[in-house]
């Protein structure tokens, strides 16, 4: 009975070890703010970070990730995409910061994926110590490409997201240029116009 | 006695484990994240607020007093679900139309405790991760691998709706560059004719004015 607890009680306090934590937000980022997320993790967990600004200015966002003992572990200033994985030194709780405080006018939207420690496994599967039959071997394998493909699709839409999100800028802007370059140009027309003929009248003028 | 403490303790730790990300936002301060997504897809959002408490300088475990207001706005604008919960509450939908969907979370509480900090645990799950697996091989009665390849069967159907939406927004994206090209095409041969037509005007006028004043 006592044996029986104790090894239930390691198994569970590994499967809660290597608890899967896995979250994505895309969240708006304010000029001049700053966005902080915690993160409980213990220690010898691996973790990574994963963060693009899809739109926004520069599309750059100044990023940190800090340990429980107010350490750093990973900053970067102007960033537009990138990822870090680190090992947890010590259970605590970890924050993540993204900042815009360099930006006063642009509001930018930020993707970012944490994921701590390994896939969390399905219930069930990988309890039984027994070796693993072909079938569940290549199932294993399939899932793990699949995974890797959402992995890529998530960042193929993100990118995606970016360049579109671009080109409606852009087709907007050449809207509003072509409209005030029109403007400008029968402006001139007649300023043109006038100063010329300013220059031959009769009357006195400052331009002599 | 020992047996006791060590089933009571992995339980202990899975309830304080299951819960990952949080925030702090004020009293009322609304926060709002984005979720672009197929349609048909499911997201789960589970979250749990707590409040500060200035005398422990710590956060209360459990607030009965305050809300939560959930809203979440489809790509046109639609409000999907909009709805105050308790602090602590799981909310499920489904996209019917592929986008942007807009998640807004904000306490309902004004006055009572204004000006004070709340935590929020948050967890957004979206599509295939929103399926809760043991949940599914219980009530199905299936054996692992079947579950197994039940969780392929469900990756592969995830991918394949992302896959259309994104020939969706890439069909969106060629017309917004098709739009730019047309404009800049025709901006700049009107651009042209203004500009010959306004030289031409410039040219007339001033030959007659320079006529009358008998200059030429």
């Amino acid at each position: 009975m006592f044996v029986k607890s104790l090894i239930f009680t390691v198994f569970i306090l590994l499967i809660d070890g290597i608890f899967s934590k896995s979250v994505e937000l895309t969240f708006e980022l304010p000029d001049s703010a700053e966005e902080c997320f915690y993160q409980d993790i213990e220690k010898d967990t691996s973790a990574s970070l994963e963060y693009q600004v899809i739109t926004g200015g520069q599309y750059d966002v100044d990023v940190k990730i800090e340990g429980p003992n107010k350490q750093i572990i990973y900053q970067q200033q102007k960033m537009q995409y990138d990822s870090h994985q680190f090992t947890a030194q010590y259970t605590g709780v970890y924050k993540v910061c993204f900042s815009n405080e360099f930006s006063t006018f642009s509001h930018k939207l930020v993707y970012m994926e944490l994921n701590v420690g390994p896939e969390t496994p399905l219930p069930g599967v990988g309890d039984h110590a027994t070796v693993l039959t072909q079938l569940e071997t290549s199932a294993e394998e399939i899932h793990s490409a699949l995974n890797r493909i959402i992995d890529h699709q998530t960042h193929h839409r993100l990118r995606e997201a970016q360049g579109r999100k671009r080109a409606e800028d852009l087709n907007e802007r050449v809207f509003w240029w072509s409209i005030g370059e029109t403007l400008a140009i029968f402006c001139v027309t007649f300023a043109q116009v006038m100063i010329l003929k300013n220059f031959f009248s009769d009357r006195p003028t400052i331009y002599k | 006695m020992f047996v006791k403490l060590a089933t009571i303790i992995p339980l202990l730790l899975i309830i304080d484990v299951s819960w990952g990300l949080y925030f702090h936002i004020a009293e009322g301060e609304r926060k709002c994240f984005i979720e672009e997504i197929p349609d048909d897809t499911t997201v789960l959002v589970n979250y749990k607020v707590e409040l500060y408490d200035p005398r422990s300088g710590g956060f209360m475990p459990s607030s009965p007093g305050i809300g939560m207001h959930v809203e979440v706005r489809e790509p046109n604008d639609r409000i999907l679900l909009s709805r105050v919960y308790s602090s602590e509450g799981m909310i499920s939908f489904t996209s019917t139309t592929p986008g942007e969907h807009v998640i807004c979370m904000y306490s309902n509480s004004t006055s009572w405790f204004s000006g004070s900090q709340l935590r929020v645990h948050l967890d957004i799950q979206v599509g295939e991760h929103a399926v809760d697996y043991a949940n599914v091989a219980q009530k199905d009665k299936l054996t692992e691998l079947q579950l197994r390849i039940r969780q392929l069967l469900d990756q592969v159907y995830q991918i394949t709706k992302e896959q259309s939406y994104q020939r969706h927004r890439e069909e969106r994206f060629r017309q917004t560059s098709e739009s730019t090209n047309q404009r800049v095409l025709w901006w700049s041969l009107l651009q042209t004719g203004v500009l010959m037509g306004i030289g031409y005007w410039q040219m007339r006028h001033l030959k007659s004015f320079f006529e009358a004043k008998k200059l030429v």
